[in-house]
């Protein structure tokens, strides 16, 4: 029995490799804002949540089935946390009562897994009821699946089945087990047998079959004897121990998993949640091959900065379908650092099945996505600032693909313009050739003047504006950032 | 050609349960232990203890041993002697059990393979290719042994009874307090059927929880009841139990159980050359004969090199010879630069060649030595000057009255513990003694005069870089001594020779 919720046809994998700059993007992006919503206080929700936000799947139609469970869950809300509460429910049942195998006595295992069996039949059977309930009326291929699944396997003769075992499994009255000699006429092959008929008592039965039995009666005071029998009866239910500790082990797997499953749909519903008492507005992205150049939204806004200052933020709306580049200028405080966060925050999210940040959005896959921020003076001083940036490019420059995104925020600029325009524009311009897609927020007006007077479509220019709407508009690159104004604003 | 032992053709040497008394000064006990330690069951020592008086034996034992190097030949003596330690275990067990059908039991599973292993081990030397006396004539004391009637009628025996035995099948069904027994009536495996029922969760590794229910040898008393029930339950194949047991009380055969122990010998020594054998280091069959001209190539420290196998560190090796009349090899130089290490190998090579076993080295002749005496000085005994001088000289005055002309002499650092002119007088007096016994002698000393004292002293030096006098070579090589040329060196180094000091101190 597979979850399959996290994809179509394998397991979500909690140790799948993060990409090697996963720090730079938690850092750069401010992702731990967005993690903490979607885990209110629950590392487990905080670490699945994180693991799935870093783990871009790479194919549409994987997106497409995620998205198509979320939208599910964004539907019925009620029924995803109550499904979710199922392997919290055994979670908690194992520590209140001690559940669990912690034994190397087959008959400990045994007794263990039979208790934690019980359990876990009254688990399933309540999954069982809410599949039935709602197999038709969640739509996605993903939820179908999961409960018609259910629904096939946890039959009714199902949990009768599973229920005689373990009633068996008591050995009320005692444990019937198969012995042949080996060597030096010691017992082997100990294996535990069925009694031929069940429905009269055999106990009985054995008696008055014409086949001698012979019997023996422990003295009372023979616990040297109590442990023998004690003994025999472990080797005889080994197997069978074995068989249903590992039985117990995998059930508690499924549950572990559905949990691992939901996880990630349980964050999304707790962000949404909260997004939605800002009046944030979230939608399903388009999302397009990694092939293509798409990149358009309305409304997009930078989700971290929505959840830190708990209002609703200003969002923006642009076309930048066909571009490889979009170089950000204009007015400090004006907004392009929001902006660029934004990008990057909405092309994770919609890359691991999310919901996005904004009214609409369209974007197509990148391979990987980068960023590259100005960064604090490094202290140890080993190296100078520019040689740092440097060492950091080099670093993803050793791991970029094309088809990627990069992000440069003010990047390059630790040294004079002319120099640190120079360096940026050669980074640039081979980074676009390898067909990767550049996002660029810079106050070098000599980088992003080239860039304009060279552009032949392929890029587009967006400008904070002076008046701190927090808005971009596309224009072409201005001389000035308006550092002036600022300066004006605090000093004067 | 009747078989009569592996360790010699014809008259069984008596066994020496003793060590040798220079065993610790030749480091031969480190030796000797290893080597048997690792098959103490087959208690080794003894025949480590024994050295040949004839050549005769040394060839066939060389021999032997050849075949025992042999692989494949090694391998099923190994296999062999595997199932030979487990029917001495299985029949030692009725002594330490209880209850009747156990002990007829494991009696019945000695026999049973003991009857593997020597039909097993004929049928093997059938296939091998043998050149050594001794295997050719065991091999036909197997074929005529499996074939004979005692063996077969055994093996036959033993494997019905078996069969029947195997065949055996109850039940047990255990309840609070008590159990009852009967027989198997085709009731359906169980684990099976619940395993089943739960496969559709089966995903991924989980723990394992099937306990490994210890099996090991014994009976406790429920047990032993419930063995009684069956044979009630099961009354013939226990008769015939009882029958094969009465019937084959003593069924080893005294030659197998002598090869099994005696073979060791060979494999136990090889074992030892094997984990030795590294770096280029080599071991040969030497010429064993009653002629005093020895010689040795690339031979080394059988014991330095074995403590040493898994150190970085190269083995030095050394040659050393006899010419002619050349009876005494006296070896001279700095310290720590391997002398008595030397004097060891001399010794080690002359009597592992005298157990007919390989030695150190790419070839060899060596001498029939009818004893060999040694007195290795231990410098940490100084305190007592006078009385250990005279007991240095008690010990050697008895050495002389028991030595030969055939014995075999290694002295290391005599009298050092006396003044230099009183062990110069009493060193040569002692070397005229051995030069008129015409022995093979090895002499270490400090004394520069000795390795002239004759011309059948051979002259022997410890070496040192010549670049780096402080490093020492560990080579012993053939030249006359020179002590003064070392100090030389030195002084050279310490920039202090006569011309250095002259050039140093400015008048």
């Amino acid at each position: 029995m597979n979850v399959f919720l996290m994809y179509r046809a394998k397991d979500f994998d909690m140790k799948q490799p993060l990409p090697s700059n996963q720090y730079e993007l938690i850092q750069d992006l401010e992702l731990d804002t967005l993690l903490n919503v979607m885990a209110r206080d629950d590392k487990y929700l905080f670490d699945t949540a994180r693991q799935v936000l870093l783990s871009s799947l790479q194919d549409v139609d994987e997106i497409r089935y995620r998205q198509d469970v979320l939208k599910d869950c964004l539907n019925f809300p009620s029924v995803i946390r109550e499904i979710y509460n199922i392997p919290i429910e055994s979670i908690t049942s194992k520590h209140r009562h001690w559940l669990g195998i912690f034994t190397r006595y087959p008959s400990g295992i045994l007794s263990g897994a039979i208790e934690m069996l019980d359990m876990f039949v009254e688990l399933l059977k309540k999954l069982k009821r809410i599949a039935d309930e709602n197999i038709a009326q969640f739509e996605s291929e993903g939820f179908k699946r999961f409960f018609a699944m259910i629904q096939r396997e946890l039959t009714d003769e199902y949990f009768l089945e599973v229920e005689t075992h373990l009633k068996r499994l008591r050995f009320k009255r005692g444990t019937l087990i198969s012995v042949e000699l080996g060597m030096g006429n010691e017992g082997t092959n100990y294996l535990l047998r069925k009694p031929n008929h069940e429905d009269l008592n055999w106990f009985q039965r054995a008696f008055t079959k014409t086949s001698p039995v012979y019997s023996f009666t422990l003295h009372p005071r023979d616990d040297h004897g109590a442990r023998a029998l004690g003994e025999l009866r472990d080797k005889g239910i080994r197997l069978v121990a074995n068989a249903l500790g590992q039985s117990a082990d995998h059930i508690d797997n499924f549950l572990n998993t559905l949990r691992q499953e939901l996880a990630f749909y349980i964050g999304c519903l707790n962000l949404q949640e909260e997004l939605e008492k800002y009046g944030e507005p979230v939608c399903i992205p388009d999302v397009f091959p990694a092939n293509e150049r798409k990149h358009s939204f309305v409304g997009l806004y930078d989700i971290s900065l929505a959840l830190t200052m708990k209002r609703k933020v200003i969002g923006n709306v642009i076309n930048a379908d066909e571009k490889d580049l979009v170089v950000i200028t204009g007015a400090n405080q004006g907004g392009k650092s929001t902006f660029l966060r934004s990008i990057g925050v909405a092309q994770l999210m919609t890359q691991c099945g999310m919901f996005a940040p904004a009214k609409s959005f369209s974007a197509n896959i990148a391979r990987g996505v980068f960023t590259h921020y100005k960064r604090e003076e490094d202290s140890t001083m080993q190296s100078g600032k520019f040689d740092e940036e440097l060492s950091r490019m080099s670093e993803i420059v050793d791991t970029i693909t094309p088809d990627s995104l990069i992000l440069f925020n003010e990047s390059f600029a630790a040294t004079n313009e002319r120099e640190g325009s120079g360096i940026a524009s050669q980074i640039v311009r081979a980074l676009l050739e390898k067909r990767i897609k550049v996002f660029y927020v810079t106050h070098l007006y000599q980088l992003a003047r080239g860039f304009y007077e060279k552009n032949e479509g392929a890029a587009i220019f967006l400008r904070a504006e002076r008046q701190r709407s927090f808005k971009l508009v596309e224009g072409e690159p201005l001389q000035t950032s308006f550092g002036a104004d600022l300066y004006e604003k605090i000093f004067r | 050609m009747t078989f009569h032992s592996i360790l010699s053709e014809k008259n069984i040497q008596k066994e020496t349960a003793e060590q040798p008394v220079f065993f610790t000064d030749l480091n031969l006990d480190q030796v000797i232990n290893e080597i048997a330690g690792r098959r103490k069951d087959y208690n080794l020592s003894p025949f480590f203890y024994t050295p040949l008086r004839d050549a005769e034996t040394i060839d066939y034992r060389h021999e032997v041993m050849r075949d025992m190097e042999n692989k494949t030949l090694a391998a099923h003596i190994n296999a062999f002697s595997e199932k030979m330690i487990l029917v001495r275990r299985y029949l030692a067990m009725p002594e330490k059990l209880t209850f009747i059908y156990h002990k007829k039991g494991w009696f019945l599973e000695a026999a049973l393979i003991y009857c593997e292993a020597v039909a097993e081990l004929s049928r093997n030397l059938e296939s091998v290719d043998l050149k050594s006396r001794g295997f050719l004539s065991l091999r036909e004391y197997a074929t005529h042994y499996t074939q004979s009637r005692k063996f077969t009628a055994l093996q036959a025996e033993a494997q019905k009874v078996k069969a029947d035995l195997s065949a055996v099948r109850y039940c047990v069904i255990l309840v609070d307090g008590g159990f009852k027994v009967k027989r198997y009536e085709d009731e359906a495996e169980y684990s099976a059927e619940v395993e089943k029922t739960f496969e559709k969760f089966k995903q991924g590794a989980v723990h394992d929880y099937l306990v490994n229910v210890n099996q090991g040898t014994g009976m406790n008393h429920i047990e032993a009841k419930i063995l009684e029930f069956v044979a009630l339950l099961y009354p013939e194949p226990f008769a015939a139990l009882d029958k094969f047991c009465n019937g084959h009380e003593n069924f080893l055969d005294e030659t197998i159980r002598a090869f099994d122990r005696e073979i060791q010998f060979y494999a136990a020594y090889l074992e030892h050359v094997a984990a030795i054998k590294h770096d280029g280091l080599a071991f040969c069959y030497p010429q064993v004969s009653d002629s005093k001209n020895v010689y040795a190539r690339e031979t080394f420290d059988i014991a330095l090199a074995f403590n040493l196998r898994y150190e970085k560190i190269p083995i030095v090796t050394n040659d050393f010879e006899l010419r002619d009349s050349e009876r005494i090899i006296v070896v001279t130089g700095p310290n720590q630069g391997g002398k008595t290490t030397f004097a060891r190998t001399f010794g080690q090579a002359h009597y592992l060649a005298s157990l007919g076993c390989p030695v150190p080295g790419k070839e060899a002749r060596l001498f029939l030595f009818d004893e060999i005496f040694t007195h290795f000085e231990k410098s940490e005994d100084i305190h007592n000057l006078r009385g250990k001088l005279e007991d240095d000289l008690a010990r050697i005055y008895d050495i002389f009255g028991r030595a030969t002309t055939r014995s075999m002499l290694i002295f290391n650092e005599v009298f050092s513990s006396t003044t230099i002119q009183d062990a110069i007088f009493l060193s040569e007096e002692i070397m005229q003694r051995a030069l008129d016994l015409d022995l093979p002698c090895v002499w270490v000393t400090f004394i520069d005069e000795l390795a002239s004292f004759s011309e059948k002293t051979v002259s022997m030096v410890s070496t040192v870089q010549p670049d780096n006098p402080a490093m020492r070579t560990f080579k012993i090589i053939r030249k006359p001594a020179d002590g003064l040329a070392y100090a030389l060196s030195i002084a050279e180094k310490r920039r202090l020779t006569y011309a250095q000091i002259k050039e140093r101190i400015q008048s």
